[in-house]
């Protein structure tokens, strides 16, 4: 009981350490090269963080990843068309969710 | 003033809603098969409140790993949050009294909701951020909570929703790729991930991927004079 409160509570502070940090580090005066990372790498992140939700599909057995790059493909559409993010969510996770039980 | 607000911050979180609360629930349900009740949940979602992390600390739990052990995990996890943080700082500066639990809820979900957008006119932008920040929390809390009560008598399969993560993802690739003439970032990005993905295997490219990425950027924002 107590180490489990003990293993919860270093998950919790080592997670905190890894998100206040910088903030921490670099309160008032950002680096210019910090500051250009904070320019570039959201683009960066947002795009690496896609593919890591994608690392699970297997490509090489049938559906061959078909429902995830056909919603993929409709949220993007749907965002390039409305501008609307929450819309494009919405209707790309009802189409996932139709896929995989109609494709196998 | 703080209803418009709540509200809006609402609509803002809406997409982390079903996501956060399929996930969390996901996550209840194995700790609960671990031997952990409903307080253990709570306080983990609230405490911890990182969603690849969680799921990983279950089996940490379960196996009664050592601190150093789990402290080395849960840094190698969530190292990604240093990046995300630094991408933040600018952002997030003049948020004054809710700065530090703006960093405190700074998930990947949180991040690419909060990264890009527009603050809606005439609102406080700490405030809002906060809001947005404090209702993504509260999904994650709740699902985790549900899942370990209910455990597996749900009555409907909701298999599937959990692709309405990747779709935040995927639908702020596309805004920040209309709104950017430099698609320097996301091509290298991509490029650099699916290239250590390839080499390092699914469960240890995040990080390679992170120290790539910032190196390019560097290397291209010195070639180009931005830096």
């Amino acid at each position: 009981m107590i180490k489990s409160i003990l293993i919860i509570a270093t998950m919790s502070i080592v997670t905190m350490f890894t998100r206040l940090f910088p903030s921490l580090v670099f309160k008032k005066n950002v680096p210019p090269v910090l500051s250009y990372l904070g320019n570039v790498l959201p683009a960066s992140i947002v795009a690496m963080l896609t593919v890591y939700c994608l690392k699970d599909i297997d490509i090489t057995t049938s559906p061959f990843g078909a429902p995830e790059f056909i919603s993929i493909i409709c949220v993007m559409i749907i965002q390039i068309w409305k501008r609307n993010s929450l819309m494009s969510i919405l209707f790309g996770t009802i189409i996932y969710m139709v896929l995989i039980r109609t494709i196998t | 003033m703080r209803l418009k607000t709540i509200k809006f911050a609402f609509i803002k979180s809406i997409p982390v809603c079903a996501g956060y609360i399929f996930l969390g629930m996901g996550f209840g349900i194995l700790l609960r098969n671990a031997g952990y009740g409903v307080i253990w949940a709570f306080c983990m979602s609230l405490f911890i409140y990182a969603g690849v992390m969680q799921y990983v600390g279950v089996n940490l739990l379960a196996s009664n790993a050592s601190i150093i052990t789990t402290a080395v995990t849960t840094f190698m996890v969530n190292a990604r949050h240093l990046f995300y943080s630094i991408a933040m700082i600018a952002r997030y500066s003049d948020t004054n009294k809710y700065n530090p639990y703006l960093y405190y809820g700074l998930t990947d979900e949180t991040y690419s909701l909060l990264c890009d957008c527009e603050i809606p006119e005439g609102l406080d932008k700490g405030e809002y951020l906060f809001y947005v920040t404090l209702f993504n929390h509260s999904y994650w809390i709740l699902g985790g909570v549900l899942g370990n009560i209910l455990g597996s008598v749900l009555p409907f399969s909701f298999s599937g929703v959990e692709f309405s993560m990747t779709a935040i993802f995927v639908a702020s690739f596309t805004e920040q790729w209309l709104n950017n003439k430099d698609h320097l970032p996301a091509i290298t990005g991509i490029v650099s991930t699916l290239t250590c993905l390839i080499i390092f295997g699914r469960d240890n490219f995040l990080i390679p991927a992170m120290l790539i990425i910032t190196a390019v950027l560097l290397i291209f924002g010195k070639k180009r004079g931005e830096l």
